[in-house]
């Protein structure tokens, strides 16, 4: 029988398999940052460790770095401590540093791809769950805890499970205006946060073939959301495309040896996965969340759900309870909810397309009165080539912000939080409570749904903005 | 890592599903480099409510956490586990548990026991109607233990056979794999020459 894509990149990485007990895999990549590390080389020390490979790690400062004044010593004397501690720790170890400052420094997702470390048929680790973004590039990809980084750190190993296979097949093309975000919603929507749990899931049929690598990011990126292992696709022309030159893609007679290789990296004709859902990619819709979750989400054009709407019981309270912190009625239009703040970043949507399809929106258009724009790219490197391409200045023309690359707003560990009660239309990919500030209420949207909410101060989509102008 | 067999300790209801890790400790309290000290993080959003089950004196001493389910989905966060256990807990029991928490918890020592939806229920109901009661988790048996006669509740729990191992024995799992050094120096000497790296000579 035939293998998927998922199984063909673990056998590859089996170092030790024994039966009743997780396979040993070996990892190609380990990406580190300031927040998930520093136990882990506290433990190194402690026990007298080194790490076993350096040349396969790297790291960058990302969760708790400001995005204003980026070139002045950090404020808030934790988030500093933190960024020390990697600085040492990188020094006293050899690990290969970006620093807030540095060219190629980022969220470290954004930086994974962009020096071209990540490649198909790998696996990459990082204490980060949304390090399933690498997935897009046909790796296998995982977040894992402290525990493990030091695991990696000292063995360049992991002990894993070998997870269940599952196809997400999204078949027809996307409609104008609806981006990959709107469909990774869509899909949580209807499988819920648990709905992937224990599978490696690949994405694949005509909508995602069509699909930028970027836009796969996007995808993968939020497997985890709907609680899978990773999220893959198999790497195609578009992959190599986008790897080729890239500064650490490979060169010469390896790119070919690479290539013959990533070729060979695609679910067999006749492999059986575990799981299928097949999704009809023309049904997809602007999408928002509503709730606390990113899988209490609805079409832009629907209404806030009434927890009556829901049969399961957990699900019935449980939209009751993110109604209240939402401070939302059931049957508002989602597109008469106000939005106070506009968040475009994260590793979800903070790169070049996503700053391009939002400066294309908004251009012409100013910011609503009453509602901010934070606009933050994901990289160091994503900011500069948007200023070579004056995407900046049309973001300033418009009235948003511009600042320097990080995690900022998707999660509360900078300065850049929602205060309470503060209600935000947010490229990023958690709608928890409290996780863009203590209070704070998120609304999940896409790079297109931002930029047209900046404009109008509601949830909008681009195709609002026309009648706001006729 | 100290062995667990068996455990008996106060149980609490935490009647809400979808617990992710971010309501386990809120990203701001993750900002230590230390490894101790983030029971004060523990569900601080709703430590703040007088009414949230934690803050009534009856669970007191508190060390077996009954969930409702997919617990600890979400970030993946050890600091979530490292909270729990700073606080006293030992065990967690849920239907159905995010994979990163349930992996670091047994990396960490903490019990992540799966048992079926109605056993957390009748737990819930047990705990409500006697409020500090003990619940026992045995880990060799398997089985999660409450109340006694006519009422007494008792039911097995899931957990792979190996995680249980290592809990059973309290092994370091970089010095199982160290053991296998061999083992990965020779894999790496088969790797192919294109993998990317991070540092050049």
């Amino acid at each position: 029988m035939g293998r998927t894509l998922s199984e063909k990149v673990w056998d590859e990485h089996v170092v030790r398999s024994t039966a009743g007990e997780p396979d040993l895999l070996y990892i190609d990549l380990h990406l580190i940052h300031e927040v998930t590390s520093p136990q882990a080389f506290d433990g190194l020390r402690l026990s007298n460790r080194k790490v076993r490979r350096p040349d396969l790690t790297i790291a960058t400062e990302d969760h708790n770095v400001p995005t204003l004044d980026w070139d002045k010593p950090i404020a808030d004397p934790v988030s500093r401590t933190q960024v020390e501690t990697l600085r040492k720790n990188a020094e006293e170890f050899g690990v290969r540093l970006h620093p807030l400052g540095d060219a190629e420094q980022g969220i470290v997702h954004v930086v994974g791809p962009q020096l071209g470390l990540t490649q198909p048929g790998m696996t990459i680790v990082c204490g980060d769950s949304h390090t399933s973004t690498h997935g897009a590039f046909g790796a296998i990809a995982f977040g894992i805890g402290t525990s493990e980084v030091e695991h990696v750190l000292a063995t360049q190993t992991l002990m894993q499970d070998k997870p269940k296979t599952m196809a997400v097949t999204v078949n027809g093309t996307l409609p104008e205006g609806v981006s990959a975000k709107d469909l990774i919603l869509t899909l949580i929507s209807k499988t819920g946060t648990g709905g992937g749990q224990g599978y490696i899931v690949e994405y694949r049929g005509e909508a995602i073939r069509e699909l930028s690598m970027e836009a796969r990011m996007t995808i993968c990126n939020m497997s985890i959301e709907w609680g899978a292992k990773a999220g893959m696709i198999a790497p195609d022309e578009t992959t190599f495309a986008y790897i080729k030159d890239k500064p650490e893609a490979p060169k010469g007679a390896e790119w070919d040896q690479a290539v013959a290789h990533w070729k060979s990296l695609v679910t067999d004709e006749d492999a059986v996965f575990d799981k299928e859902i097949v999704l009809d990619a023309a049904e997809v819709t602007p999408f928002v969340t509503w709730g606390t979750n990113p899988g209490q989400g609805v079409p832009l054009g629907a209404a806030v759900p009434s927890p009556d709407d829901f049969e399961d019981a957990d699900e019935r309270i449980a939209a009751e309870k993110a109604l209240a912190y939402m401070g939302l009625e059931a049957g508002t239009p989602m597109r008469e909810v106000h939005i106070d703040t506009v968040f475009l970043g994260s590793c979800t949507n903070g790169r070049m397309e996503d700053l391009r399809t939002a400066a294309d929106i908004i251009q012409g258009h100013h910011v609503a009165e009453g509602t901010r724009f934070l606009v933050v790219p994901g990289s160091a490197k994503v900011r500069l080539q948007a200023e070579e391409e004056g995407l900046h200045k049309i973001f300033l023309d418009a009235g948003a912000e511009w600042r320097g690359a990080g995690c900022s707003m998707c999660l509360g560990m900078n300065p850049d939080t929602l205060a309470p009660g503060e209600r935000s239309a947010s490229t990023s990919n958690r709608n928890f409570e409290g996780r863009q500030g203590k209070g704070g209420r998120t609304h999940l949207v896409s790079p297109e749904v931002a930029a047209a909410t900046a404009v109008r101060g509601t949830l909008s989509s681009p195709a609002d903005l026309t009648l706001v102008e006729a | 890592m100290d062995k667990f067999t068996t455990h008996t300790g106060v149980g609490v209801p935490l009647r809400r599903s979808n617990v992710d890790t971010d309501q386990i400790i809120p990203a701001v309290y993750l900002k230590r480099v230390t490894r101790t000290g983030f029971e004060d993080g523990l569900f601080a959003a709703w430590r703040n409510d007088p009414s949230f089950v934690l803050n009534n004196e009856a669970y007191a001493g508190a060390s077996v956490l009954v969930a409702g389910p997919d617990f600890g989905t979400g970030s993946s966060r050890e600091h979530a586990v490292w909270a729990l256990m700073d606080y006293g807990f030992r065990v967690v029991i849920s239907s159905r548990f995010g994979d990163i928490f349930r992996g670091n918890s047994g990396k960490a020592g903490l019990l992540a026991a799966k048992v079926d939806e109605k056993v957390v229920q009748k737990l819930w109901d047990y705990l409500d109607d006697n409020p500090g009661a003990s619940i026992t988790v045995d880990l060799e048996s398997r089985t999660v233990r409450a109340g006694e006669g006519v009422d007494a509740i008792e039911d097995s729990f899931d957990i792979d056979d190996y995680t249980r191992w290592r809990l059973l024995e309290g092994l370091d799992d970089i010095g199982i794999t160290l053991s296998h050094a061999d083992d990965i120096a020779a894999y790496e000497a088969t790797r192919p020459s294109f993998k990317p790296v991070t540092q050049h000579a």
